[in-house]
């Protein structure tokens, strides 16, 4: 568990980070969103202590790691920057081994670890005596995410790290993550500005401006219960999508019919977003669909208006604005 | 040039020895230094990369000690380190010092600021970023500076030989005295050749992929020193007394060469720059030295000239050498010239040396004083546009004897003068004086003689020992080879001359340079 209490850094007469307090459960990932310049980096930087507060605490697992070598602490926190900062003098195996062999693993162990990773993030071994110069983008974010991962540290600190991808590279990797083991149980803070990564990504976001946290919570209370102007402005843009892949079918279930005709007998699992069910309607252009509640076993087949009259029911009913 | 003319290769052969000495002394300055400036210089790179505001100053201070003419940075060593192989290696690390700081500092703060956050956040030590991150990333910017300084020492150790710290400058600034091209050439070959091998072999270690460059990191240091050894190798014989020869004295007849076949001398002897000789024969660190008897040194400095009993230093009595087309072309100036005939003779010579060697009164200044106290000066006429060329040899006594004869002729006719003085040695100054860029300068029999008409040893043996023959021959040949005149002596002799300080002569009972030899055969 990662606690922060009252965190201050400025820089000159830059208020980087100011006064921010908050706390990430064992196993949970929060996202720090906002714009640029609000202090996200700064935030993230200081709790691997690469930037020294000037005042408040942080404290991991109730140890405060401002009492604890900085090196040390490193090496029991996985960190993926911005720009995936490889070494280009060192292989990618090199690369992943950098953290254990500073741990003093032996080489075996090494090699093991490193193969299991890379089947793990579907990168070919054949590059394991590459140089990251010659490997893509999203091969670099991967190797760059194995080398944070490699010595299984319980925390992981991640700076906007598919910033430098493009769209579906990003769509990709971000599938990947969300069902990757190693990370389930991990305390992941990652910081991005991107509102679908962090929806996505996250359990919890933490929406930062000018240096303080204006509102941490689930998407949905970000999303139907935002605490002022900012953060209402901060999503309006994709709000509509936003709010598609953020009520699941089983949020709406109640509002669905329960007499459709099934015509077909493929499913979705009701746990998906509205989002993905209007894309079903879109790929297999099809009268209606059959949703599946894991809980309960039961299937209901709905048309397109059938389901967007549900969504609009379930909407009115949320209390916001 | 009557007898068999010489090849390259056949000196070479004959000098083989000396040759592969001196190639080692060079190896071995150009890499102890070497050596030295990355010890220092790489250090030092790393501090001013991480204290950045030193980065300027340093850089500064090692930049302005680069722009020291070399010559004159080996002169400011010799009070501080005497001479030979120390301040040699000293002034050739300042040289190489700038490019390994200045490489080693840019390399260090040109590594990606990621990596190295990268580094710092995987929890790495200070120690570990430095040497698994940033210098391995700036390898081939800190390679590039070695080989720069490596070029520029190998360069620069030419100019060793100057202050006895041996290396291919003996035979470069030796054949340049002597008029010898084979043995300049012997010289500047190797040494060019020494530069490309080693420019080459770095830019090899440049080029290797980064892992390679990890091992060959390590074999760099050994090498480095192995390379340096070579300069301890050649050193090992010794005597009691040291001599300290000039490199055009080393290699001639009525030099080095006469006192071995004639006298039978052996003596441990180094070879060093006639400017720096002097003062190391008063500092003891020489004993015995090759000197000129009308320099000013040798009153200064209280020194003695051993008498020459064998006669193996012929007369050099100084001439004004010009050209007969300016004899024609300026009708006044060879009267004008021999107005100084007869009027200087060894000790006035050795007198107005000592004013600007020691005193260190302008040769201006000496040469008016002089005119003035002989009722010859006069001030300057209007030129009317047609210019005399004087030229001069790099020594305090050619300055002196240009000046008065720039004032002579100002003071006497209507032409201009135009002064290029410090044309290095005698090949330089005569070559000008072939090639029509100069019309007078003043030269010495015995070096007419023996270094430019390189005269066969049967003329020598019967001119040596008289003057007036000796000065007949040259005036005659001469006119007859190149159409250049020698006008009247001036009257001084100023021959070669073996030297001691005059305490130590009086001590072991030397005057003559067969008691010198005596003196080294008793044991
Ligand atoms: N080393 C530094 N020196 C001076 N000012 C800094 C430094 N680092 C950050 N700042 C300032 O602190 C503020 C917060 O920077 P920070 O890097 O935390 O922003 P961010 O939220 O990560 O922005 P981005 O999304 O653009 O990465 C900015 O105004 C920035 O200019
Ligand atoms: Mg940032």
């Amino acid at each position: 568990m990662i606690k922060v209490s009252n965190l201050v850094k400025t820089f000159g007469a830059t208020k980087a980070v100011n006064d921010i307090s908050f706390e990430v459960a064992k196993g949970e990932t929060l996202a720090l969103l906002g714009t640029s310049g609000c202090g996200k980096t700064t935030t993230l930087k200081m709790l691997n202590r690469l930037i020294e507060p000037d005042s408040g605490t942080i404290e991991i697992d109730g140890q405060n790691i401002l009492s604890q070598s900085p090196e040390l602490l490193r090496r029991s926190i996985g960190y993926v920057l911005q720009n995936n900062g490889l070494f280009p003098h060192y292989t990618v195996a090199e690369n992943i081994a950098i953290v254990p062999n500073l741990l003093k693993w032996d080489k075996a162990k090494i090699e093991k670890r490193t193969n299991e990773l890379l089947e793990k993030l579907h990168l070919p071994k054949e590059y394991l005596n590459a140089y990251p110069a010659e490997l893509s983008g999203g091969q670099q974010q991967r190797v760059g995410l194995a080398r944070a991962l490699v010595a299984d540290a319980p925390v992981l600190l991640m700076d906007e790290p598919f910033g430098a991808l493009d769209n579906v590279t990003r769509s990709k990797i971000h599938a990947e993550f969300n069902v990757l083991d190693e990370l389930k149980r991990k305390t992941i803070i990652m910081v991005t500005h991107d509102v679908q990564e962090a929806f996505l990504l996250a359990d919890r976001v933490a929406m930062m401006d000018k240096g303080q946290i204006v509102q941490i919570g689930a998407a949905k209370e970000l999303l139907f219960n935002p605490a002022n102007d900012f953060v209402k402005d901060f999503l309006k843009e994709q709000h509509l999508q936003l709010e598609l892949k953020t009520i699941k079918l089983s949020d709406i279930w109640q509002y669905l019919p329960a007499d459709g005709r099934r015509i077909n007998t493929s499913q979705l699992a009701a746990n998906a977003g509205v989002w993905e069910a209007l894309d079903t309607f879109k790929f297999y252009p099809r009268e209606n669909i059959n949703i599946i509640n894991q809980q309960t076993k039961e299937v209901r087949s709905v048309t397109f208006d059938q389901l967007m009259s549900a969504y609009s029911r379930f909407k009115n009913q949320v209390p916001h604005e | 040039m009557n007898e068999h003319q010489q090849t390259l290769l056949e000196f070479m052969q004959q000098q083989s020895d000396k040759l592969l000495v001196q190639t080692m002394q060079h190896i071995g300055l150009t890499f102890i230094s070497l050596f030295i400036a990355v010890v220092t210089g790489l250090p030092l790179g790393i501090y001013i990369s991480r204290v950045r505001k030193l980065s300027g100053p340093v850089l500064g201070i090692a930049g302005i000690l680069q722009t020291i003419p070399s010559i004159a940075l080996l002169g400011f060593m010799i009070p501080l380190l005497g001479i030979g192989a120390k301040p040699a290696i000293v002034a050739l690390l300042l040289y190489a010092l700038l490019p390994i700081v200045r490489n080693t500092y840019t390399g260090i703060t040109g590594v990606d600021s990621n990596v190295k956050e990268a580094a710092v956040a995987m929890g790495m030590n200070k120690w570990q970023v430095l040497f698994k991150v940033e210098l391995p990333l700036a390898m081939p910017v800190i390679l590039a500076g070695i080989r720069t300084a490596t070029v520029i020492n190998v360069g620069v150790a030419t100019l060793a030989s100057y202050i006895a710290a041996g290396g291919l400058g003996e035979f470069i600034f030796g054949g340049i005295s002597l008029n010898n091209t084979n043995m300049i050439l012997a010289g500047a070959i190797p040494a060019a050749m020494l530069a490309i091998l080693f420019d080459f072999l770095l830019s090899l270690l440049q080029k290797l992929n980064f892992k390679k460059v990890k091992g060959t990191v390590k074999i760099a240091p050994v090498l480095l020193i192995i390379l340096s050894c070579f300069y301890f190798i050649p050193s090992a014989y010794g005597s009691k007394l040291t001599a300290g020869f000039t490199p055009e004295f080393m290699g001639r007849q009525d030099g080095n060469l006469g006192l071995v076949s004639k006298y039978g001398l052996k003596i441990h002897t180094i070879v060093i720059s006639d400017a720096v000789m002097y003062k190391a024969a008063q500092e003891k660190e020489l004993d015995v030295i090759s000197g000129y008897s009308t320099d000013g040194r040798l009153k200064a400095y209280d020194l003695i000239v051993l008498d020459d009993d064998k006669k193996i230093f012929p007369p050099y009595y100084a001439a004004p050498l010009v050209r007969e087309d300016a004899l024609k072309k300026f009708p006044e100036l060879e009267a004008t010239l021999n107005k100084l005939s007869g009027l200087i003779n060894d000790s006035v010579m050795t007198e107005l040396n000592y004013r600007t060697d020691y005193l260190h009164q302008t040769p201006e200044r000496v040469a008016k004083d002089f005119l003035q106290a002989n009722g010859l000066y006069k001030a300057p006429q209007q030129s009317n546009g047609e210019v005399v060329r004087l030229g001069s040899k790099i020594f305090g006594e050619q300055y002196i004897l240009t000046n008065i004869y720039s004032m002579l002729i100002k003071g006497y006719t209507y032409y201009g003068v135009e002064t290029k003085t410090g044309l290095g040695g005698t090949k330089i100054v005569f070559d000008a004086m072939i090639n029509n860029q100069i019309d007078v300068y003043p030269e010495y029999t015995g070096t007419g003689l023996l270094a430019i008409l390189q005269a066969p040893s049967k003329v020598i043996g019967q001119l040596q020992t008289s003057k007036d023959s000796t000065y007949n021959y040259v005036k005659t040949e001469f006119e007859k080879r190149y159409k250049i005149k020698w006008l009247k002596p001036i009257g001084f002799n100023n021959a070669y001359a073996l030297m001691m300080r005059r305490q130590q002569a009086n001590e072991l009972h030397i005057k003559t340079i067969s008691d010198l030899k005596r003196y080294l055969n008793t044991k």
